[in-house]
Parts: C-alpha cells; sequence; structure tokens
C-alpha cells in the first residue's frame, strides 16, 4: 500500500489531511466520545443534575422489553427486506443476463429506485397503501382484505419491509448483473452441452458462482435495513402502531429528540455503532476477500 | 444465451417487463396523481391514467406555498436548498478525500497511519446512530440552519478518501518518478497528473455523492427549523403529515416527482458512471 | 555533458542492505552498461544516481557537482523507464515538453526542441496522439524523445527494451546506441541481457548480489573475466567449468585424472575454457563423450560429458559436423585461452 518514491518530507501532507481530520474530530470523534460519555450518565428529569451510573442505562436497556422487542423487530424487518429484495433482485438479474439486445434498456428502466429518497418511497407507498384512498387498497377490498396499516401493525410491517425492499432492488440487481456477466460464456456452454436446462444451470453454476456477491450483498442490505430506512418508516408509520414497526434507528431518534431521554438514547447509539463496526468489519473481510479471488 | 428457443426469448422479455412494471408502478401512480385535480384526488378509485392537470400542478407547486393551511416556503426554493446541500456535499467530500488521500499515499511522515485509521473509523458510522451528540455539537457551534451546518456533519465519511487512495495505489510508481525528474513538485503533480487521471472516478463518485446528498432526511430535518433552510425531501414528509387535515393529493405527489426527479436525471443520463461509482465505492 | 562518478555506495533499506559500496568513473560522453541478474541491485544504483532513492553511504558526482542532496528534477539527468511511465492524459507533444514546461523554457524554445527530437526519432506524424494510441515502438521512442528534449548531461535506462518484442528490441538497441553518439551524451543503461549489453556498452559494470564483480570493455570481460561469475555470465553458450588441481611440476590434473600443462598455482582450482575455444584434435587432451548436437548452421554445439566423469562440456565447432552419440573427440585448448579461478573466492588466478 506504499509508493515506492514519496515527496521529500514537509509539512504539505499535514496541511492536505488537515480538512479531513479537522472535520473527522469535530463531527465524528466528538459526538461519538460525547455519546460514550452520556451513556454512563443519568439526568434528572429537570436537567438539573447528573450522576454517573456506569452500565446503568445499558442494563436498563436491556431489561426493558420495549427495547429488545426493538432488537427483534429489526433483525426481522432486516432479514426480510434482504430475502425479498435479494430474490427479486437475482431473478430479475438472471433473466437480465439471457437478454442479447436491450439489456442496457432494461437496466435503465430498473435502476431508477435507487436514486430516490427513502423518505420519498415511503410516500409512495403510503399514498398507494392509504387506507381510505389507496389504489392498492381499493383493489384489496376485492379480495376481502381488510386494508388498514394504520390500526394494524401486521400490515404496518409488511407495507415497510415492501417499500423497503422495492427501493433496494435496484442496487442488488445492479450487482448480480455484474457478477453474473462477469462469469465466463464458456463454463455456461460448458454446462449446456452437459445437457444442464437454464433452471438447472441457474441453480447449481449461476448460483454458486455469484455467491460472493450475494453474501456482501447480504451485509449490505442488512446496514441498509437497518440504517437507511429511517425515512421510509418516518412517512409510513412512524413507527406505529403501537411501536410495531419501531426499528432501533427509529428508536434512538425517537427516545432522544421526543423522549429526551438522554442517558438512555446514548447508550442506544453505542450499541448501534457497535453494531455497525461489526457489520463493517465483516464487509471488509469480504472485501479483502474478493480481492484476491 | 446458450438456446435459441423462441418460448425462451419470450418468456425472458415477459419477466423483465412483468419487473418493470412492478419497479416502476408507483412512479406511474405517482405520476399519475399528479396530472389530476384536488378533487379528482379524493374520489375512490383514485386514477390510473393521467389527467390534463399536469403543467398547472407544476406551476402551482413550484411557486405556490404548499398546502392550504400549512402555507410554506415554495418548492423552488426548497429544491434549491437541496441541490445547494447535495453540491456542497458532493463537492466537499471529494475535495477533501482526495488531498487526504494524496498525502497518505504520496508522502511518507509521522503519524501516517494514524490519520489514516482516524479517517477509516469513520467510514464505519452512519450519521443515524450518532445524531443526537452531532446535533448537539453542530448546535454548539451555532449551525442551525446554516448551509454550512447542513453538510458538513456529512463530509466526514472515508468512503472518499478510500475510494481514491485505491485509485492512485492503481497509478504506476514511474508516473511519480518520471514527473519528480521533469522537475514536478508535489501540488504541479497533483493538478498536472493525479487529477486528470482520476477525472472519471470523481466523476463516478460525484454521481453517487450527489444523490446522497440529495436524498439525506433525518440530519437536514433535525438541523433546520427555519421554514427557508428546509429542503425538498423533508417538505415532503411535512406535507404527508399535513395531508390528514388538507387531502392535496396532486400536490403532494407533484412534490414528490419534483424532488425524485434530479436524482433520478442523474441516474439515468449518468448510468454509465452511476454503475461505476456504485460497484467501485461499494459504498 | 559530463562524467559521472560513484564512490563508494551503498544502500540498505532497513536493516538488509543490497549494495555493499559501489565505486566507478564513467566517462564523458561514454556509454555503460551495468548489467546482473535479477534482483542484484542495478535498478537500485541507477535510481540512486537518477536522485529517486536515498543514497545510504557514498557519493555521486556529475561533473564535479556532488548531487546526493539534488533533487531528481535539479541533477541534469533524463530517465527512460522500462514502462515507459508517459503521462497517459496527455499528447506526445505534451508529454515531451512537460518538464521543460516546469522549468519555465520559452514557448518557442519548446517547439523547437520538441520538433527536433521528434525528427530525430521519427516519431514527427505522432506528435499530437495519445500514448495508448501508439505502439510498443512507438511509445519507447516517445520516452526516448522526453529524455532527448532536456538536454541532459547524462541519459539513464532502466531496462527500456525489455517490454518489445525479440525483433524490435534489436533494432530499437541499434537506434539506442546510434542515438548517444549523435548527441555524444553520457550514458548508463540497466539491462539483464548480456547480448544487449556486450553490443551497446563501451564498458559494461558486472552487479552480483550488490558488489561489482568487474567494470571494463565487453572485450575485457571476455577475454580476461575477473570472476567465475563474470566469466559464466558474459558469452554464450556459457564457458565450461571444470575442476583441476595444480601440480608441483606445473601441469593441471582434470577430473578424469588426465593431465594438462598451465598450472598457474598449486592446489585446486576452477578451469573456464570458453566452448568456441576448444579446437578439435585427435591427439587433443580434453576429450568429451558425445550425447547431442545441436546444429546451428555456421557452426555445431555439441554437448557432452568429459571422458570418464559426468562433467558437462560444451564445445562449439564452426561448419556442420556430423557425429553419431557415443563418439568421444578430443580437444586442445591454446593457453592463453585457458582460463583459471581460484576454487574458494572464485577470483581469476
Ligand atoms: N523498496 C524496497 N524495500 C526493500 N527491498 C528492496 C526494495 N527495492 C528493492 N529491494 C531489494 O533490493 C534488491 C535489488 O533490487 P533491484 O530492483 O535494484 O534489482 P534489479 O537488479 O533491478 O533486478 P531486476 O533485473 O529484476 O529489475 C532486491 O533484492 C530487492 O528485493
Ligand atoms: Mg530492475
Amino acid at each position: 500500500m506504499l509508493k515506492r518514491v514519496h515527496f521529500p518530507p514537509s509539512i504539505l501532507p499535514y496541511l492536505l489531511v488537515a480538512p479531513q481530520v479537522a472535520i473527522t474530530l469535530i463531527f465524528f470523534i466528538w459526538p461519538a466520545a460525547e455519546a460514550l460519555y452520556q451513556s454512563f450518565l443519568i439526568e434528572d428529569a429537570f436537567g438539573l443534575s447528573t450522576e454517573f451510573v456506569w452500565f446503568e442505562n445499558f442494563d436498563a436497556l436491556f431489561k426493558d422489553p420495549q427495547y429488545t422487542g426493538a432488537f427483534l423487530r429489526t433483525a426481522f424487518f432486516s432479514g426480510a427486506v434482504a430475502f425479498l429484495s435479494l430474490s427479486l433482485a437475482i431473478v430479475l438479474a438472471g433473466f437480465a443476463d439471457r437478454v442479447v439486445r436491450g439489456a442496457t434498456v432494461y437496466r435503465t428502466l430498473l435502476i431508477w429506485p435507487y436514486a430516490i429518497a427513502p423518505v420519498l418511497a415511503g410516500a409512495l407507498w403510503a399514498f398507494m397503501f392509504n387506507p381510505t384512498l389507496g389504489i392498492i387498497s381499493y383493489a384489496l377490498e376485492f379480495i376481502n382484505v381488510d386494508w388498514n396499516y394504520k390500526v394494524n401493525g401486521r400490515q404496518a410491517m409488511a407495507l415497510v419491509i415492501m417499500a423497503a425492499a422495492w427501493k433496494q432492488v435496484a442496487y442488488n440487481f445492479l450487482f448480480y448483473l455484474a457478477a453474473m456477466q462477469s462469469i465466463p460464456k464458456s463454463v455456461i456452454e460448458a454446462a449446456a452441452i452437459d445437457g444442464a436446462g437454464p433452471i438447472r444451470r441457474f441453480w447449481t453454476i449461476i448460483f454458486p458462482l455469484v455467491s460472493p456477491t450475494t453474501f456482501f450483498l447480504l451485509v449490505i442490505n442488512a446496514v441498509y435495513a437497518f440504517f437507511d430506512t429511517f425515512g421510509i418508516i418516518d412517512a409510513v408509520t412512524q413507527g406505529g402502531p403501537a411501536n410495531a414497526t419501531t426499528i432501533l434507528v427509529y428508536k434512538v431518534y425517537n427516545d432522544g429528540f421526543v423522549g429526551l431521554d438522554l442517558g438512555g438514547s446514548a447508550a442506544q447509539s453505542v450499541i448501534l455503532m457497535a453494531l455497525v463496526i461489526a457489520m463493517t468489519v465483516v464487509q471488509f473481510r469480504f472485501i479483502e476477500k474478493k480481492v484476491e479471488y | 444465451m446458450v438456446e435459441h428457443r423462441p418460448i425462451l426469448t419470450v418468456l425472458t422479455h415477459l419477466v423483465m417487463l412483468t419487473g418493470i412494471l412492478l419497479i416502476a408502478f408507483p412512479i406511474w401512480i405517482t405520476f399519475v396523481a399528479a396530472s389530476h385535480d384536488a378533487i379528482r384526488m379524493t374520489q375512490v378509485p383514485l386514477p390510473l391514467w393521467p389527467g390534463d392537470q399536469f403543467w398547472h400542478n407544476m406551476k402551482i407547486t413550484l411557486l405556490g406555498s404548499g398546502l392550504r393551511g400549512t402555507e410554506t416556503t415554495p418548492v423552488w426554493w426548497m429544491m434549491f436548498n437541496s441541490l445547494v446541500m447535495a453540491l456542497s456535499i458532493a463537492f466537499g467530500k471529494i475535495a477533501i478525500s482526495i488531498i487526504s488521500a494524496f498525502a497518505i499515499v504520496y508522502f511518507r511522515f509521522p503519524f501516517r497511519m494514524g490519520f489514516f485509521w482516524l479517517i477509516f473509523i469513520t467510514l464505519m458510522l452512519p450519521v443515524e446512530v450518532r445524531i443526537l451528540p452531532t446535533f448537539e455539537v453542530v448546535a454548539n457551534l451555532g449551525l442551525l440552519n446554516s448551509y454550512a451546518g447542513l453538510s458538513l456533519p456529512l463530509i466526514a465519511s472515508a468512503t472518499a478518501t478510500f475510494m481514491f487512495r485505491q485509485v492512485f495505489l492503481t497509478i504506476p510508481d514511474e508516473m511519480l518518478e518520471s514527473a519528480r525528474i521533469d522537475g514536478a513538485g508535489p501540488m504541479r503533480f497533483f493538478w498536472d497528473i493525479l487529477l486528470p487521471l482520476s477525472r472519471t472516478n470523481i466523476a463516478a463518485l460525484f454521481v453517487i455523492l450527489f444523490i446522497y446528498g440529495w436524498n439525506q432526511y433525518l440530519w437536514p430535518l433535525l438541523i433546520t427549523t427555519d421554514a427557508d433552510m428546509t429542503t425538498v425531501v423533508v417538505s415532503l414528509k411535512q406535507m404527508l403529515t399535513a395531508a390528514e387535515a388538507t387531502p392535496e393529493w396532486n400536490i403532494i405527489m407533484m412534490t414528490a416527482l419534483l424532488a425524485m426527479l434530479p436524482p433520478i436525471l442523474v441516474v439515468v443520463f449518468m448510468q454509465k458512471l452511476f454503475v461505476k461509482g456504485l460497484t467501485e465505492t461499494d459504498k | 555533458m559530463a562524467s559521472l562518478t560513484l564512490k563508494d555506495l551503498y544502500k540498505s533499506y532497513g536493516n538488509t542492505e543490497v549494495l555493499h559500496g559501489i565505486s566507478g568513473e564513467i566517462q564523458d560522453g561514454e556509454f555503460v552498461v551495468i548489467v546482473g541478474p535479477s534482483g542484484c541491485g542495478k535498478s537500485t544504483l541507477l535510481r540512486m544516481i537518477a536522485g529517486l532513492e536515498i543514497i545510504s553511504a557514498g557519493e555521486v558526482y556529475i561533473g564535479d557537482r556532488k548531487v546526493n542532496d539534488l533533487e531528481p528534477a535539479d541533477r541534469d539527468i533524463a530517465m527512460v523507464f522500462q514502462n515507459y511511465a508517459l503521462y497517459p492524459h496527455m499528447s506526445v507533444r505534451q508529454n515531451m515538453a512537460y518538464g521543460l514546461k516546469i522549468r519555465g523554457i520559452s514557448k518557442k524554445e519548446i517547439n523547437r526542441r520538441v520538433e527536433e527530437a521528434a525528427d530525430i526519432l521519427e516519431i514527427r506524424e505522432y506528435l499530437d496522439r495519445k500514448p495508448r494510441q501508439l505502439s510498443g515502438g512507438q511509445r519507447q521512442r516517445v520516452a526516448m524523445g522526453r529524455a532527448i528534449v532536456r538536454e541532459p548531461e547524462v541519459f539513464l535506462f532502466d531496462e527500456p527494451l525489455s517490454n518489445l518484442d525479440a525483433k524490435l528490441r534489436v533494432q530499437m538497441r541499434l537506434e539506442i546506441r546510434k542515438l548517444q553518439q549523435r548527441l555524444g551524451v553520457t550514458a548508463v543503461y540497466v539491462t539483464h541481457d548480456q547480448v544487449e549489453a556486450m553490443t551497446l556498452g563501451d564498458r559494461l559494470m558486472v552487479l552480483n548480489a550488490g558488489y561489482v564483480e568487474q567494470f571494463g570493455t565487453p572485450l575485457e570481460l571476455y577475454e580476461r573475466p575477473a570472476s567465475l561469475f563474470v566469466a559464466g555470465f558474459i558469452g554464450s553458450p556459457a564457458m565450461n567449468f571444470l575442476e583441476a588441481k595444480g601440480q608441483p611440476d606445473g601441469m593441471l590434473q582434470l577430473e578424469n585424472g588426465v593431465v594438462i600443462s598451465g598450472a598457474k598455482s598449486e592446489g585446486p582450482v576452477t578451469l573456464g575454457m570458453r566452448p568456441e575455444h576448444l579446437i578439435e584434435d585427435t591427439e587433443g587432451p580434453i576429450r568429451i563423450e558425445v550425447s547431442v548436437l545441436e546444429q546451428l548452421g555456421a557452426n555445431t554445439l555439441i554437448h557432452g560429458t568429459l571422458e570418464g566423469t559426468e562433467r558437462e562440456m560444451v564445445a562449439s565447432l564452426p561448419g556442420i559436423h556430423q557425429l553419431e552419440p557415443g563418439r568421444v573427440l578430443g580437444f586442445l585448448i591454446r593457453p592463453d585461452e585457458l582460463h583459471q579461478f581460484d576454487s574458494k573466492t572464485g577470483k581469476r588466478l
């Protein structure tokens, strides 16, 4: 990772890293340290005095069924989003890979949801599924589904999962398509000569060969579902009804900015940071491997 | 592909078309909703086909003051705010990370690896997880309701530094050696050789970062209390809340359409760069 | 133009020393080739001269200027790299002009020099192309053009031809030599190819594992190799080596007991005989049992073993010979063409 030759020593490199380092220190290290510090404090109801309480905040969190509930919910939500968007993406990519002409046109038409802000995606889906007006809700009446995600927690969860997965399909599709297109044509042809039909080929050749991509995307999708879906939740359900869609990031925000429980929110931040770090490490392990591959 | 059975080709295109319909349906509905008048948008079932009010709706949305009862800044102004934020984030990130990557790759200096790790750590943490303390820091610095407050904290990310480091490492050592023999100093080398050689990477990164910046939601939501500083993405959520009382869905969906238009245009028209940026930064 | 003086140069990377005291005087206008096996430190030495590598100890003089602490750009040198290192985003013209522009030379003068160099190298028609639109040989010329326009005191080349195919390599080799003579500039050229070294260099510096084995003209190296290493490195096919023992009576006893005359010392020695110096003679004491023949047309290479031993030997005879395997041939060698080396130190006796 080093160049053989360097410029002679001077103050210049320090000047060059200074802006990045300054911004990192001010907007990252300082807040993170603050969060860590606050997670060990409890503030009284009037914000007049604080007390250092070690791990009491963390302890309280894990004893709080609301929090553990949010934890499980987040896991379910992430899993569902990843599964839904990955399976849709791999099917579409599998077919797109077969298209000889017009593949770029298909790609163009499939990738734009990536460009849409999560909160807009949420708005679109909330509108389609609006209990009184929504076009889909209207259609659902004909098959006797009583749709009202504003009171039905399961329906609310299903809706945010669909919206979140819809937005992520584009990203996954791009990576899958790239992975499939990099499989040498001769491998596929060899399988065809061996007598494997298209479906069999997909399961026995293509799917295993893109499994590094699948793994990579799993991590990326988990990170996405954990953190980038805040906008969707906020637009569609605000965590409701009755916390049925309150995932961890939403809870940090809610407890901190709405509930003003600084210590608790800070402790949640610290836990989330640990989670992201763990995921990033996994992801980097993978990227390193991919480079060797 | 391998087989030339027409039935398979037909099936392939059928699946692709279904996929596209599925992906595009919400956007179609948005477009349709944005092209009818407010009355029509309260009658069940809602239309599936566009009406004739599109340009009218666009005009009142862009120039008017939002929904009845919740007068806000006109949408064009909020789009301008979004643009400023997106551009500052994109340019800011690219600028600070390209020079720090340059320092880390092409100089050997004390604490070089220390800086590298410091920057590396930021790669890990999205703003969402450290939202409250970051908010406090920005508030302490008096940056609430300012473009600086909107963009600076989001510039602190290591992704771009990493990508540029990667790019620089693939540039042969001899490029630097021969530049040194030609008498180019560090900054000259940077301007004359490195920047031109990283041009496409910069453009690709720009596309990704522009979208990232434009689509920011939670951060601008928190630090802009002044209606004049609101971004269009944030305003949509506010309209959504107001829709309970004033269901002017044509305006709301027109706003949504306008809010998603710039990043979609960027993705569609700079598709090559976008794909390159996406796959090379690995997010 | 200037002479180049290396005084006791050392180079270490961390704790490993890779150059152990290199000295040498290179005359004004001389073409010196640094040659040696891969990893022996050739590039490192050249890069120390260029100023791309810090000098751990010792001194480099260009003319009578000590340049140890000068930036590469201030040493008045030009360098041609193995991969050419052309700036891919600049046209050929811009590539050649870049160094001059930085030095603040006037536009008119830059144009004059670029065009002159382009004429010499016959790349005028490519001046506005980008490097990627050129063939390997053309890129090579541009790289040289970039060096020429700077009108340096010293030209440095680091294996500039190794990315070209064999035929082009031979052609460019001649061109480089002609160019250097025409410009009369001092040149230091690194290669691991001994044929290239022998044909190009006024003098060769043979490096081995960070030491100078010998520094002399191609003929000196061929006729009086200073060590076993040089003897084995220079010449093709390679010299035959055999162990022998110097007798008190001035005779040399070969491995199979045969004695020949010409011992320079008593005790074990290593003998070196070039295949082309073995003269066929039915009475000859050096007897080789033939195993394989290589017909090269102008001459025939005879591979075999020293009779009664496993020692592989090669002899080169002019003309075409037909011999069946198993035949034993006798050979003579002139005493002044019999090289003798100390078996322990490898030094010439
Ligand atoms: N940056 C470095 N750090 C440590 N050791 C190095 C470095 N550069 C070169 N070396 C070592 O120094 C020795 C000489 O290297 P050098 O590149 O000069 O060899 P060379 O003679 O040019 O070989 P080649 O013909 O393969 O180019 C080698 O053993 C190499 O491993
Ligand atoms: Mg070398």
